[in-house]
């Protein structure tokens, strides 16, 4: 089964999808777990300040998610050249011996 | 599982950041190592590079109704070895410190010990098992990757922990309520990651055999290429 790439990207998907469905989680704010942490620390330690703060912080959400955006895709970028030209390679690759099997 | 900037004490910061610092150091020597000896491994290299770029920026919900991130360090580990990951892990770690204020320089070492170290340690530790136990490879990736991305978020929450024991109950206590936060809702993306990590190693097995094979030899131990013949 773990073999099927296609069940097991599907698996995937439909675990991500779960939470907007789950009649437990549908209604979470589905903040970040780092923020989260950040209000038991301040509850567990009331008087506790950060004694540094991020000395840039992107200026708005929208800027956020354009880094972040970006992350994705530089990474997804460079996996898709990956991929392609190990496909690439691998059909040339078959094509060639099918073609000495022809000949001989 | 990234702790804010500023969030641990100075001397738990220090102290992390200095447990780290051997780690990148063997991380380093060992990507030179790798781009010496085995050269046309390193486009795979820096394909496993991204794939942890892409997995630690997509915050996805979980069904605690919060947000959390994979984040990508199994299927490296698996290949290149730990060492490899702690370095992509610090520069991941570094460019969302620096540019996405998420996380931070002071909490830089504590998160890289959870993602670039314990992670990646982890995931290679279940991958030696299960192939030992003889487990089939697809199984075996799911078990390393899932688990590699757990023991991050658990490290994590241990972290937070120490620093900040419960007033009632001390850091036993306290690690319940981050655990709560973290390995919780990380549980249902860690199975997302693990999935990610087999469909990947799938196409690997049909796409990339030779280069599996290469990696092999320069660690010298069978790996991923030993199960080729299956795929």
């Amino acid at each position: 089964m773990l073999r099927n790439n296609r069940f097991v990207l599907t698996l995937a998907l439909l675990i991500v999808l779960l939470p907007f469905v789950l009649p437990g989680s549908k209604n979470g704010s589905f903040t970040g777990a780092d923020d989260q942490a950040g209000k038991i620390v301040a509850r567990l330690q009331p008087g506790y300040h950060p004694w540094v703060t991020a000395f840039w912080t992107p200026p708005s959400n929208e800027i956020a998610s354009l880094l972040f955006a970006l992350q994705a895709a530089l990474g997804s970028g460079l996996i898709g050249y990956y991929a392609g030209l190990r496909r690439g390679r691998r059909q040339a690759k078959e094509s060639q011996t099918n073609q000495d099997h022809a000949r001989s | 599982m990234h702790i804010m900037e500023g969030f641990l004490p100075p001397l738990h910061a220090a102290v992390w950041s200095a447990a780290a610092l051997p780690f990148v150091i063997a991380g380093v020597r060992k990507a030179g190592r790798i781009l010496r000896e085995k050269p046309e491994t390193r486009l795979l290299l820096g394909a496993c590079g991204a794939f942890a770029f892409v997995l630690s920026a997509l915050k996805l919900p979980s069904v605690t109704g919060s947000c959390s991130h994979p984040t990508g360090t199994g299927l490296g580990a698996v290949l290149f070895g730990p060492p490899i990951m702690t370095l992509i892990a610090a520069i991941v770690l570094l460019f969302q410190a620096l540019l996405l204020a998420h996380g931070g320089l002071t909490t830089l070492g504590a998160n890289l010990f959870a993602m670039g170290i314990i992670g990646p340690w982890v995931a290679w530790a279940a991958y030696r098992a299960g192939k030992a136990a003889g487990l089939s490879l697809p199984t075996t990736l799911f078990i390393s990757a899932t688990l590699g991305n757990l023991a991050t978020y658990v490290t994590t929450a241990l972290q937070l922990a120490i620093a900040f024991p419960d007033p009632v109950s001390g850091v036993t206590g306290s690690a319940g309520k981050f655990l709560a936060v973290f390995a919780v809702t990380q549980i249902p993306l860690a199975i997302v990651e693990g999935l990610l990590t087999v469909a990947v190693g799938n196409w690997l097995l049909r796409n990339s055999a030779d280069e599996l094979r290469q990696l092999a030899n320069l660690r010298g131990h069978a790996g991923l290429e030993n199960s080729c013949h299956v795929a």
